[in-house]
């Protein structure tokens, strides 16, 4: 299991503050994402969890390559993806695909969906000859659970589960080794959800695919995640296989976030060691010194203005925890 | 939903209205700049592609080489810049802007500064210009009011049709027609029945100096009709979104009148966007007003143009597009910057 | 699992349904503006008019430069069904040749003018930055030049005015509008979902620009584009009327109303009323495709 496919370095990502009406000079910096380190291997799935504004977005796109990092490495297959440019970048791409969230803005309502799907064809022409492109893209379809006949309709045509399901399409077309979902179901209906969770674990093993899972739902990471990543201004503050980040948190913010995802069992109503955060998160702008999250934290004392905690293994944490007073504390099942 | 004003002068201490009146004002000194040079850079290529106006003035009489240099001088084309083909003659250019900061626009061709041409032409187009105004504000109102009560009624039906028309039909066919139909057809049997002279200056073909508001109505008349119709439709629109508005639910179940609903709280918020609009067609008005005057033979700012082109004083037409358009571009900022200190509502980035 | 199997039928169903509804948005469009009969009576009249223009002897076998001077003025008859003007030519005859000039003008500058704007739109939209700083700013500059005082400067300053200059002039002054609405249409497509996604598979520029945002983008650019078709129709019969246009001997609809409107008073009310309809009902027809196109292409609107 030691195959790791991605493997992101110190990676950040900040979007200059400007100010000035003529000559604009940067006065501060947007801190989405502030020195993330991640592992996949290959056949993996991590899930990326945290609250909208955390910088999970933004993670994704820096992986993907939409964005240019200020700082940092994302290394795929021992090359830096940072770094490239031109057409070692275009080839590096076909390695990571991504599936975006909103399945009715992210195909062209003017594309049909052979064209849709066949793109990344001829945006790199040497991976299928012009003869065979109709013939994959119909086999593509039928592996994301479509009927070839589709491939001249427009995307209007179909509903949002189906819509998913091109875009996952479109995703798999240069057979790559990692997908990145961001938030790839929380646009659909809740039966649809479990669709397209479905097929996603269904092509990871018919192809070996290693996914980053982004979402917000924790209960949907849960299923579909080996491991785990709670991510809170930028940063990640506790990561581990799913069982111990789900049954065993140890970061404060962690219990917080499980606190409250609901629970099936009625007779747990009321019952669970329910934990209400206070206040907002601060700015990324303008983050607290020392411990992030030490602004909204019952434990935080002293050491977490002066020191800013590491994610590592700690005392009261056996996976990498980054709070200087990490200790178990069990939030979703009952107290009793 | 909240009345303008409120935001007022306090709104001066707040900085996004500072940056945003900085960046204005930043912004319209190179429009200016540009819009100036675009028209210096227009004149220059004339006269590099079609030789000096200086010649033209003379007509076909042929001058002497001291007559003509004279005339140079007194145009400003005596720089060799202009002989030269692609030259844009910058160091005219900024003779020419010290000589504008200084208020020297200029001479024509019997060396009366345009500036003094300007002061006595503009009464007249103030006039026009004001009369379109009012007409456009009480025509256009009135249409859309009573087209914005009831949506598909006759009137609105009416209104619709005839702004569609008023839109689409050009200014001087408007003109023409309007001048068979009112000025000689009406107009003659006016003088026939022997009307007071005031009603036969209303439907003058031209001009009269013995009448200078009435025999202005017919032209003002032609010169609102566009920005009429813009008015009459934005009336409607936002009345009948007004009407909608919960508030206006709300003073009906009170138990106001209707007359009252309308005319207090649908109408008075209906007509901000109104008022915006006669801001913005401000510009559109001088030009007309250019036009207009050329249609109706009125001796005002257009009427100074017309003549200018026709004589071949192109470096006239020039001055006095130049400062139309100065004053153009002052108006906007003006408005602009009013509309940012009074209506708290406008978005400043 | 019977409720997701439903919502899987049902979704089916709707998207069967969806076939028959619409296949694209020009579709759509092209199926309401077939609805619509001001629509419909636009096009007629802009396809006769254009006719005219293009094969002017389909309508008429009389040269309207053949004028006996002893037929000067007459009014309407079987033989000159528009009359004849002070020179005795056929006024029938010069009305079906002066759409020529107002078509020509209004097509080519039309054409300038959509090519210029989008191009700078879809530079500034596209690449933001100094590009879109530089570009905007030139667009404000040529903004603040009333259009038709700016043609007026323009024209003023040539000896020669023909349908050629007046497009020039046209081109020259008309494309910041449509540029600010290229560039509008840019900006709000570019960011889109599926932009990104396709910036994502490492699609180039080019591919991003021409694939994806401008046929995303395009509709308010054309619906503006048929409303310039008018304006400039409009605005060619304007200057020409004013004298700054095309002059005699050219034939234009501007030039018969001037020369028209001075035989008014002497009784002879057709010299301007026939060029007038003509113009008039050209124009009218160009800015009311327009604006259903505007309402086709986009349905909030309605």
């Amino acid at each position: 299991m030691s195959d790791v496919v991605l493997e992101v370095r110190d990676l950040t990502k900040h979007f200059p503050l400007t100010k000035g009406i003529v000559f604009k000079r940067q006065v501060g910096a947007v801190r989405a994402v502030d020195g993330v380190n991640l592992t996949l291997r290959r056949g993996e799935t991590l899930g990326v969890v945290g609250e909208s504004g955390c910088g999970k977005s933004t993670l994704a796109k820096l992986i993907i390559g939409l964005e240019k990092p200020t700082s940092g490495e994302i290394l795929v297959q021992g090359q830096n993806l940072a770094r490239m440019r031109g057409s070692a970048l275009r080839r590096a791409r076909r390695n990571i695909q991504l599936v975006m969230q909103d399945p009715y803005t992210s195909l062209n309502p003017r594309m049909t969906v052979g064209d849709i799907v066949g793109e990344p064809f001829q945006i790199h022409p040497e991976v299928a000859p012009r003869s065979d492109r109709r013939r994959r893209v119909g086999e593509l379809l039928e592996l994301v659970g479509l009927s070839p006949d589709h491939i001249n309709r427009y995307p209007h045509q179909f509903s949002g589960g189906q819509r998913q399901r091109i875009g996952i399409a479109r995703a798999l077309a240069l057979r790559p080794e990692i997908i990145v979902c961001d938030e790839p179901v929380s646009a659909l209906d809740l039966s649809i959800q479990a669709q397209v969770i479905n097929l996603l674990e269904r092509l990871q093993e018919e192809l070996g695919l290693s996914y980053i899972f982004i979402a917000h739902d924790l209960s949907v990471v849960r299923h579909i995640s080996d491991r785990v990543a709670v991510m809170y201004l930028g940063k990640i503050i506790e990561t581990g296989v799913d069982t111990e980040i789900y049954d065993h948190p140890t970061h404060p913010y962690a219990q917080a976030l499980l606190s409250a995802v609901p629970v099936p069992d009625p007779t747990l109503r009321g019952l669970r060691d329910q934990i209400i955060l206070e206040g907002d998160v601060p700015s990324p702008a303008n983050p607290p010194s020392g411990c992030r999250f030490r602004t909204r934290c019952w434990k935080a004392r002293e050491v977490c203005v002066e020191q800013e905690p590491a994610l590592v293994e700690r005392e009261g944490s056996a996976h990498p925890s980054a709070c200087h007073f990490a200790e178990e504390r069990d939030v979703v099942h009952a107290t009793d | 939903m909240g009345g303008p004003g409120a935001g007022g002068l306090k709104g001066l201490e707040v900085t996004p209205l500072g940056r945003y009146l900085a960046r204005r004002l930043l912004q319209f000194v190179p429009t200016l700049l540009g819009a100036l040079f675009i028209l210096h850079y227009l004149m220059t290529v004339g006269i590099q592609l079609n030789g000096d106006p200086a010649r033209a003035v003379f007509g076909d009489r042929t001058p002497s080489q001291s007559q003509l240099q004279a005339m140079q001088r007194v145009f400003g084309t005596d720089d060799p810049c202009f002989e030269q083909a692609g030259n844009p003659c910058l160091t005219v250019f900024v003779h020419r802007l010290e000589n504008m900061a200084q208020g020297d626009f200029g001479v024509d061709s019997r060396e009366r500064p345009v500036v003094t041409l300007i002061a006595e032409h503009a009464p007249i187009t103030a006039r026009l210009a004001l009369l379109a105004i009012l007409i456009e504000l009480l025509v256009g109102v009135t249409a859309g009011v009573l087209a914005g009560l009831r949506g598909g009624s006759f009137w609105d039906y009416v209104v619709k049709v005839s702004t569609t028309m008023l839109v689409a039909i050009p200014i001087f066919v408007v003109g023409a027609v309007t001048q068979l139909v009112l000025g000689v057809e009406f107009g003659s049997w006016l003088k026939g029945v022997g009307a007071p002279d005031l009603l036969t200056g209303l439907f003058s073909i031209a001009y009269r100096t013995d009448q200078p508001w009435a025999s202005l109505v017919m032209p003002a008349f032609v010169l609102a009709s566009l920005s009429l119709a813009t008015t009459a439709r934005l009336t409607r629109t936002s009345l009948m979104e007004n009407l909608r508005g919960d508030y206006v639910r709300t003073a009906t179940a009170k138990g106001l009148t209707r007359n009252r609903v309308v005319g207090v709280h649908a109408l008075r918020n209906s007509l901000i966007p109104v008022i915006t609009n006669l801001g913005i067609s401000f510009g559109n008005l001088l030009a007309g007003a250019v036009v207009t005057e050329g249609i109706f033979n009125i001796r005002g700012i257009g009427g100074l143009v017309f003549g200018a082109v026709a004589t071949g004083e192109a470096a006239t037409v020039v001055s006095v597009v130049t400062i139309l358009v100065l004053v153009y571009l002052l108006c906007n900022l003006i408005i602009d910057v009013l509309y940012a200190v009074l209506d708290p509502r406008i978005r400043l980035d | 699992m019977t409720e997701q199997v439903e919502s899987v039928i049902s979704a089916d169903r709707s998207a069967q349904a969806g076939i028959e509804r619409s296949a694209s948005l020009w579709a759509d469009a092209w199926r309401d503006l077939r609805r619509r009969p001001v629509a419909i009576a636009s096009a007629v009249v802009i396809v006769l008019v254009s006719s005219m223009a293009a094969f002017p002897w389909l309508w008429t076998r009389t040269d309207p430069r053949d004028c006996p001077i002893q037929l000067s003025k007459a009014t309407p008859s079987a033989a000159h069904i528009f009359g004849t003007n002070e020179l005795g030519c056929d006024y029938y005859a010069m009305t079906i040749y002066g759409a020529r000039a107002s078509i020509i003008v209004a097509l080519v500058s039309t054409s300038l003018v959509l090519l210029v704007g989008a191009l700078v739109g879809m530079a500034a939209g596209f690449y933001g930055g100094w590009v879109d700083s530089v570009l905007s700013r030139l667009a404000d500059i040529f903004f603040a030049l009333p259009f038709l005082l700016g043609a007026l400067v323009f024209l003023s300053m040539l000896r020669s005015h023909s349908v050629w200059t007046i497009v020039l002039a046209f081109a020259v002054l008309g494309w910041p509008p449509l540029a600010r609405i290229v560039r509008a249409s840019v900006l709000a497509t570019k960011n889109m979902d599926y932009v990104q996604a396709a910036r994502s598979l490492g699609a180039s520029d080019r591919r991003l620009l021409f694939r994806h945002i401008l046929p995303n983008a395009a509709a308010p650019a054309i619906v503006v584009a048929t409303i310039l078709l008018g304006t400039y129709v409009a605005s060619e019969a304007t200057l020409s009327y004013l004298g700054i246009g095309l002059q005699p001997p050219e034939i234009s609809w501007g030039i018969m109303i001037a020369q028209g409107q001075s035989y008014v008073t002497s009784g002879y009310p057709h010299l301007l009323l026939f060029p007038a309809a003509f113009l008039s009902a050209t124009v009218l027809a160009f800015i009311l495709l327009g604006d259903a196109l505007r309402d086709a292409l986009d349905p909030k609107l309605r």
